[in-house]
């Protein structure tokens, strides 16, 4: 930007040198940073769970991967949607705006229908549950729910929270000069694409 | 906006992920143990969360608090996870063992009244 080194002696209220340039989204990062902690401790008590017990199913045999595969391949195409959102948006394009974010919603939503469809067909079909299952350690099944829940419940987040995004977007409220509530539930949006690769990995594939 | 950089090809971001994540179901048929594919697995997704941190977070192009931010969550969790190594060289756990001390606890007492 030309105009960038006559920002640096004019600083906005909402900016200072030590700080990136929105608040907002210094406030977002340090959210997930915690959040991050909550994933975190699950991953590791999980780890420390499973490590301990001799009888651990295998999660392949158990939950199989296609559909869990897709589900990943979901969310990522959906944090793509929502990069492309918040670009529509940086250049002043509303309607591409509305059609990404929505895209990204029906992802989300999409993934949260996978979901209970994999759950149901785990507690009615194969007996898993939070307390027992006939494949082994019955901690399988409670760190499986606990942590899969936790991350639907925060996809379940996501999607309010970009709709709620969305119907401001609709009312015209973002511009390619404001654009910082859209960047910032992106960041949320991307971050639990980024935890759900690390529970694919963890709960789903590692033997 | 310090933020206006120049848009990474979020394409070409997109592809990385999908071919690692094709990679990472192929890794887990690789013949090279237990340990060997968890350690593939591990690394694949590590670098997927980064792409997705770096590109779709646009954590490559902001200033260094929120990198250091984003920074501490890993810290800590290393320092979770050393905290918690002392349960994992403990005694095995497991569900049938579990069943039978329990058995035994609910049928101690009724051989202390038969006495």
């Amino acid at each position: 930007m030309s105009h960038a080194s006559a920002h640096v002696h004019a600083i906005e209220p909402a900016e200072s040198p030590l700080t990136p340039e929105s608040w907002g989204k210094l406030g977002m990062w340090i959210f997930l940073a915690g959040d991050a902690m909550s994933f975190g401790g699950l991953l590791a008590g999980y780890g420390a769970l499973r490590a301990g017990a001799t009888d651990w199913p295998n999660p392949l045999a158990v939950l199989g991967i296609n559909l869990t595969a897709f589900m990943t391949f979901l969310l990522i195409c959906s944090s793509v949607t929502m990069v492309k959102a918040l670009s529509a948006i940086r250049h002043g394009n509303q309607q591409g705006l509305r059609n990404f974010l929505l895209l990204t919603i029906l992802g989300g939503v999409t993934f949260l229908g996978l979901q209970a469809y994999e759950w149901t067909h785990l507690i009615t079909e194969q007996q898993v549950t939070f307390t027992s299952n006939p494949y082994g350690n019955y901690l399988f099944g409670t760190t499986f729910f606990a942590i899969t829940g936790f991350h639907g419940a925060h996809v379940t987040g996501g999607v309010i929270y970009l709709s709620l995004v969305l119907l401001n977007g609709m009312r015209g409220r973002y511009s390619a000069e404001n654009y910082s509530t859209v960047e910032n539930a992106g960041l949320y949006w991307h971050f639990v694409d980024l935890v759900w690769i690390l529970v694919f990995t963890f709960v789903y594939l590692i033997k | 906006m310090s933020a206006m950089h120049k848009e990474p090809n979020y394409m070409m971001v997109f592809a990385a992920l999908f071919v690692l994540t094709v990679l990472e179901i192929g890794a887990v048929y690789l013949p090279i143990g237990r340990v060997g594919v968890g350690i593939v697995l591990i690394l694949l997704a590590l670098s997927k969360a980064s792409l997705v941190a770096m590109y779709f977070m646009h954590l490559k192009f902001e200033k260094r608090t929120l990198g250091i931010i984003a920074l501490t969550p890993l810290i800590l969790c290393t320092l979770l996870i050393i905290a918690l190594l002392p349960d994992l060289t403990g005694t095995p756990r497991d569900s049938a063992r579990l069943r039978a001390e329990q058995a035994q606890q609910a049928e101690a007492p009724a051989a202390v009244e038969a006495q």
